[in-house]
């Protein structure tokens, strides 16, 4: 008879997702002139779109192993209703780190915020980030996430070939290609939206995400001065937003096939694509 | 003051319904107006999804959940299909009389198959001699034995050919006065489906007749008591019928709306959007009131009926008013987008067609006016 003593191992998992302005209503986003930032009341907010790949990758291993997921997000009161999405889709744990000194933050305060919220849930093998916020867009989360807690971290994974404890394998992008990459956990991976396709909110999950409770951990819970988080806390400032609009305009080009060309490269030359 | 808003676990409930109407059921919908054939991946889906299992209690394998829930669901399914709604709609009829009024046997036997949509159900009442008057149908019983044994032919059955899990009313071949309603399953012989309608809209939702020959029905099969089976058909028509066609329309009204105000800010005329003229804003505005009012209408009536209340009245009005609320919605939808609206690429040239297949379903206009009128006179 085979022994029993076989050690168990449960990996635990962080998620971490944002609130960002639904981007299908992208053309009714508007910016304060003055605070330069979103004016949110108007568009709904949803789960950013790269964070339920990141989610897509936890629950499908949960399915085949031993795992504790934690969804981990900041925000307002309200974005609590992201968490509890994360809970309904199966994550075992939601917390919401949420305090008025939280708000402003950059990317910067932001990732130290959500750091400290990791360090305080304890043990943690895999960190899991949405590689950019269809917002911001700057891709820095993540591995400034990683640099606050001194871990590996892998942007842009694309495909997870490994799960192996503690070594993870996986396919980061590059351009024109992939990097094979082994890393030892504890470690960051922020991936892309070719990583898998994320499920959606099921019915069922939502029933039994009611007897799971958000926690709100706010800067005492964290332990930390009200220096280093929110507006606060973050080096960068926003000096200037502007709304673009795209204008299209139709020019029929008239000559030779010579003389098109030409006229095509100094046009092209001339706004300054080439 | 009254709540008119939706709680947390509703609107999360909206938001799984609308993805999973956008991710599953929208790539079909191009198939099922071509072929005008239901889409089997949709119900496959709509399974998987237990859109079926929504009232259905947990106990036999369903969700447990409330008629507003339901009522969300079908709205949120409509927007995107409305024959896929109309299918969703007509299945919970099935369900609902085998849940209100089967035995303990009944319930185990069909209910966990429904809820998953390994079964798939259906109501058959309507018939050419009674539909919104169902003491007019012909379809009749009589008892051999411990068994009874149906004769007659039931139209404009929604999900005839692919329903297994029948509710079928029959009269007393003896006594005109008695009715019985029974569930019928594919497993059992003397009943088929026939004539297969080709309707102009609501495409991929299968419409047809059903048609029993000395089919041998077991007492067991029975819903409610005997010769009282019209209580059991109308009480699921009344409330749940009525209330799904409420959902039907309210997602085709949004969906009218959501297509015209896109069209109206993208289509330039005078140098601006036309959602800048005044008379495309009338329009959108009309839109907009028709559906908050529908919503409100409906929505009330289906917190009355969660609440245990008699909701059908109430269901009446707001059937009454959101299905002629659609109509408006998609002639004024085709109009806003002009020409594009006559072209079939455009969505709202479908939502026309499918608003006045909408009208008639669980009883038309006229027939909601005469039940409000008795309502009022009562």
């Amino acid at each position: 008879m085979r022994s029993q003593n076989r050690i168990h191992i449960m990996l635990n998992i962080v998620v971490c997702v944002k609130a960002v302005p639904d981007p299908k209503e992208a053309c009714n986003i508007k910016i304060d002139p003055a605070t330069k930032t979103l004016l949110r009341c108007d568009v709904p907010m949803v789960v950013n779109p790269l964070d339920k790949n990141a989610m897509e990758v936890a629950l499908q291993l949960k399915e085949k192993t031993d795992v504790r997921i934690t969804v981990l997000s900041m925000g307002p009161p309200e974005a609590g209703n992201i968490v509890k999405e994360g809970l309904a889709l199966g994550a075992d744990r939601g917390i919401l780190l949420s305090d008025p000194a939280f708000g402003g933050a950059d990317t910067f305060a932001t990732a130290f915020t959500l750091a400290k919220g990791i360090e305080k849930i304890g043990h943690h093998d895999v960190i899991l980030c949405g590689m950019a916020s269809s917002d911001g867009s700057t891709e820095w989360v993540g591995p400034q996430i990683a640099t606050f807690l001194k871990l590996p971290v892998v942007t842009m994974v694309k495909e997870i070939v490994k799960t192996d404890v503690p070594w993870w394998k996986v396919k980061a992008s590059i351009d024109n290609g992939y990097r094979l990459m082994q890393v030892k956990l504890p470690a960051v991976f922020t991936v892309t939206r070719e990583v898998n396709t994320p499920r959606t909110l099921s019915f069922s999950g939502i029933i039994k995400a009611r007897k799971k409770e958000i926690e709100q951990w706010g800067i005492d819970d964290l332990g930390v001065s009200s220096e280093s988080v929110g507006l606060k806390g973050s080096p960068t400032i926003v000096s200037q937003l502007k709304t673009t609009e795209g204008k299209r305009e139709v020019e029929f080009i008239k000559g030779t096939r010579a003389e098109k060309a030409e006229f095509l490269v100094q046009k092209l030359i001339g706004t300054g694509l080439l | 003051m009254i709540d008119f808003t939706f709680t947390e676990e509703q609107e999360m409930f909206r938001k799984a319904a609308r993805e999973f109407a956008e991710t599953k059921i929208a790539p079909r919908v191009a198939e099922m107006e071509e072929t005008g054939e239901v889409s089997d991946a949709v119900v496959k889906a709509m399974g998987e999804a237990e859109m079926m299992a929504i009232t259905i209690p947990e106990e036999y394998g369903g969700l447990g959940l409330g008629y507003t829930e339901r009522l969300i669901a079908i709205e949120e399914v409509s927007r995107v299909s409305v024959a896929a709604a109309m299918m969703l709609q007509v299945f919970a009829l099935g369900i609902e009389p085998i849940v209100k009024f089967g035995s303990e046997d009944l319930k185990k036997k069909y209910l966990p198959g429904l809820a998953t949509g390994e079964r798939l159900s259906t109501t058959a009442v309507t018939e050419a001699t009674g539909g919104s008057d169902p003491s007019g149908i012909r379809s009749s019983y009589k008892k051999d034995g411990d068994d009874f044994i149906l004769n007659g032919r039931k139209c404009f059955i929604t999900n005839s050919h692919i329903a297994d899990t029948v509710t079928v009313l029959a009269k007393d071949e003896d006594d005109p006065k008695a009715f019985c309603a029974f569930v019928l399953d594919k497993d059992m012989a003397g009943w088929k489906a026939t004539h297969k309608e080709h309707k102009f809209g609501m495409r991929g939702c299968n419409t047809g007749e059903l048609a029993f020959e000395n089919c041998r029905i077991p007492a067991s099969q029975m819903l409610g008591e005997e010769g009282k089976g019209l209580r059991v058909t109308m009480s699921a028509i009344g409330d749940v019928g009525r209330g799904g066609m409420v959902g039907v329309a309210l997602g085709l009204q949004a969906a009218c709306l959501e297509e015209s105000i896109k069209f109206a800010n993208e289509r330039i005329l005078y140098g601006k959007p036309i959602a800048a003229l005044q008379t495309i804003q009338n329009k959108l505005a009309d839109m907009k009131i028709d559906l908050e009012a529908g919503r409100l209408l409906g929505y009330r009536a289906a917190a009355m009926q969660d609440k245990g209340l008699r909701s059908s009245n109430e269901f009446a009005v707001a059937k009454y008013y959101t299905t002629e609320a659609c109509q408006r919605a998609a002639k004024m939808a085709v109009d806003i987008h002009g020409g594009y609206g006559c072209m079939e690429e455009y969505a709202v040239s479908r939502y026309l067609r499918d608003a006045y297949v909408v009208g008639p379903s669980a009883g038309t206009s006229d027939i909601m006016k005469v039940i409000i009128g008795r309502w009022a006179l009562s």
